[in-house]
């Protein structure tokens, strides 16, 4: 057994079940569960550098040769993913003490929490299909229960709305899946990936692709599958939130970028072509629908899928150039997104509200929080020279390359509007006066600088800074990704060992 | 047998379509329930319908001596089916909480998460709901 390639699953299951154990010893049950996060970062990174230095590594469960058994593969795609997920992971969990009440606590918050990352990483680093089917399904369980673990009435109402649509996406992927088993006879990514070539009927594997990439679209919340998205995302206390909306769409992205780059290559102008109309039309959608609103998390809900458009993009063009982009675009905003849903906790805490209107002057009352909302606000809109600028730097060059004009185009307008919203909450939140108000609403406010709160806020800060000013080792990283999902020989090699 | 199969499929996936977009939360879960069958069904139809040996080796062999029915299929369905049930039952207790908290299981007027109003939230007009 490989044990560095299979810790950042393991770890999880089992600090969830020690967690569980002390369920009602709030104060060790959170001391284990950072414990357990920082472990857990700690093998993330591990297996990071491992692969860096070492290239793909595999290991099959169980020794069954791998199209039988069941692969787990690092690639460089996975392995830039988990160990973000670890840096998340940690960041949340740190942010949690702070935030999460007793009866959170109580209802096993932190248990749940060590399962979805387990469900995470476990479907980044798996090779079989069916396998990360069932990660897909450990990961939604784990989701629907801490979505409605507050029982409060809207979470229920966004609950209910997530919960359907994520169980049809799963239908819709177990539909591609059998039939691309009858297809094929295999489920082993490697393997399927020189099976397909030995299918006649391309019609049919189109057909299959299609299915895929609604599964996957409704994961990742593409245009015009993502209602769910903003239904459900900002009714959750907000570590919540923060861990779904920097980790949940971004598996259906990693799903989208893996099956479409490794399996459904036989007709790129026509999946792909799709795949590029939907990612324009998802920026767009996106970014209009964040204009509209005026309550903070609702605002980076939808910013959220206009993000998504970005990454679907770099996929749909499929040049090198704009695969590195995509890959450094999820990058930097997998620690963006989950910064700001951080931050609008802060705020939430201080201020008492996450409507737009209610909260005020916090430019003056909280200095440190509204230098950490700048960092991540403008690095979502590209403000050089944060990371959001390289990302979306590097997307754009990409699409002029290949003569791609109005993708380039959308790209470039489209972070022009991400910067009015996120001026928008600048002036609103940070800038204008404090509003007088009585409101009943607002209440439940306190002192919002505290150690745990800020720590993470800071520390993913940090790095965003870090990739903006010296982005030459990520570049490098998602150039090296983004080789390997060119060249998929290197990846079934190491998975199949030699032909 | 498989185009029969095949066509019972078909039927099934369209029965729970129309079920599930009937936006009522108990025809849902009817919904979702026939899906996950035409969906293992599918599964099973996939991995082709053959009357061979059941995939036993006898022990004395190291290897099948005559063709064997494939067993995977029904590796995949058992898992799925394993876990549509843990998600139904979840979606069960769900529904039914969301039912007692909500007063509703009409689909169309659960906006508690997504409320129409305000628009523009003010301190005078917060009460203020329009004739959407």
């Amino acid at each position: 057994m490989n044990w560095p390639l299979v810790l950042p699953i393991i770890l999880p299951f089992a600090f969830a079940a020690v967690t569980l154990q002390f369920r009602k010893d709030f104060r060790q049950q959170q001391a284990l569960s950072i414990l357990g996060a920082l472990l857990h970062c700690g093998a993330c990174l591990y297996l990071f550098v491992k692969v860096y230095h070492n290239g793909i590594t595999t290991t099959q469960i169980g020794n069954w040769p791998a199209p039988y058994g069941i692969t787990i593969a690092a690639d460089h795609l996975s392995v830039i993913m988990v160990a973000i997920t670890g840096i998340l992971n940690f960041s949340v969990t740190a942010y949690s003490k702070a935030e999460i009440n007793p009866d959170l606590l109580k209802a096993g918050y932190h248990p749940l929490m060590h399962i979805l990352i387990g469900g995470v990483c476990g479907a980044f680093l798996t090779g079989d299909l069916f396998n990360l089917y069932v990660w897909f399904e450990v990961m939604l369980m784990a989701s629907f229960g801490l979505l409605v673990l507050d029982q409060k009435r809207h979470q229920f109402d966004g609950g209910v709305k997530y919960v359907m649509i994520n169980l049809f996406s799963t239908l819709l992927f177990i539909t591609g899946l059998g039939l691309l088993y009858g297809l094929t006879g295999t489920l082993n990514m490697a393997d399927l990936h020189l099976k397909i070539q030995g299918v006649t009927d391309k019609g049919l594997l189109t057909a299959i692709a299609a299915i895929f990439m609604a599964a996957f679209g409704i994961k990742s919340g593409i245009f015009p599958l993502f209602f769910w998205l903003p239904a459900s995302y900002h009714t959750p206390p907000v570590a919540i939130s923060a861990i779904f909306a920097g980790l949940l769409t971004k598996v259906g992205v990693y799903a989208m970028i893996r099956m479409f780059s490794l399996v459904f290559t036989f007709d790129v102008a026509y999946t792909h072509g799709l795949l590029l109309i939907a990612s324009i039309l998802t920026m767009i959608t996106g970014v209009l629908g964040a204009a509209a609103f005026n309550e903070f998390r609702r605002i980076l809900s939808f910013h959220i899928i206009s993000q998504v458009g970005y990454m679907v993009m770099g996929l749909a063009l499929f040049t090198p150039l704009a695969l590195t982009g995509s890959v450094f675009y999820i990058l930097h905003h997998m620690i963006v997104k989950t910064n700001l849903f951080l931050i609008s906790g802060v705020t939430r805490k201080a201020g008492g509200s996450f409507e737009l209107a209610k909260l005020g002057g916090f430019y003056r009352s909280n200095g440190l929080p509204a230098i950490l909302f700048f960092i991540p606000a403008f690095s979502l809109a590209g403000c050089p020279p944060l990371s959001g600028f390289w990302a979306k730097m590097i997307l754009i060059r990409a699409g002029l390359e290949i003569q791609s004009y109005a993708v380039a185009a959308t790209a470039a307008v489209v972070g022009l509007l991400t910067l009015y919203s996120m001026t928008k909450i600048w002036g609103e939140v940070f800038w204008k006066p404090t509003p007088k108000t009585t409101d009943p609403e607002i209440n439940d406010q306190g002192q919002a600088a505290n150690f745990w709160r800020l720590l993470p806020i800071i520390a993913l800060a940090m790095l965003t800074i870090t990739i903006g000013l010296a982005p030459e080792f990520f570049l490098k990283m998602a150039g090296q990704a983004a080789h390997e999902l060119l060249n998929p020989d290197i990846y079934v090699k190491a998975v199949l060992g030699e032909l | 047998m498989e185009t029969v199969l095949s066509f019972l499929c078909g039927t099934l996936v369209a029965a729970s379509i129309y079920l599930m977009l009937s936006g009522n939360l108990i025809r849902f879960i009817f919904g979702l329930v026939l899906a996950g069958n035409a969906v293992n069904l599918l599964i099973f139809v996939a991995g082709r319908l053959s009357i061979s040996h059941p995939p036993l080796i006898p022990e004395a062999y190291g290897v099948p001596e005559m063709p064997m029915a494939n067993a995977l299929p029904q590796a995949l369905i058992l898992t799925a089916i394993v876990i549509g049930f843990a998600l139904l039952t979840f979606v069960f207790i769900l529904f039914y909480r969301a039912y007692q908290t909500l007063g509703t299981v009409d689909t169309e007027s659960m906006r508690f998460a997504e409320p129409i109003e305000r628009e523009t939230v003010s301190d005078t007009n917060i009460m203020g709901g329009s004739n959407l």
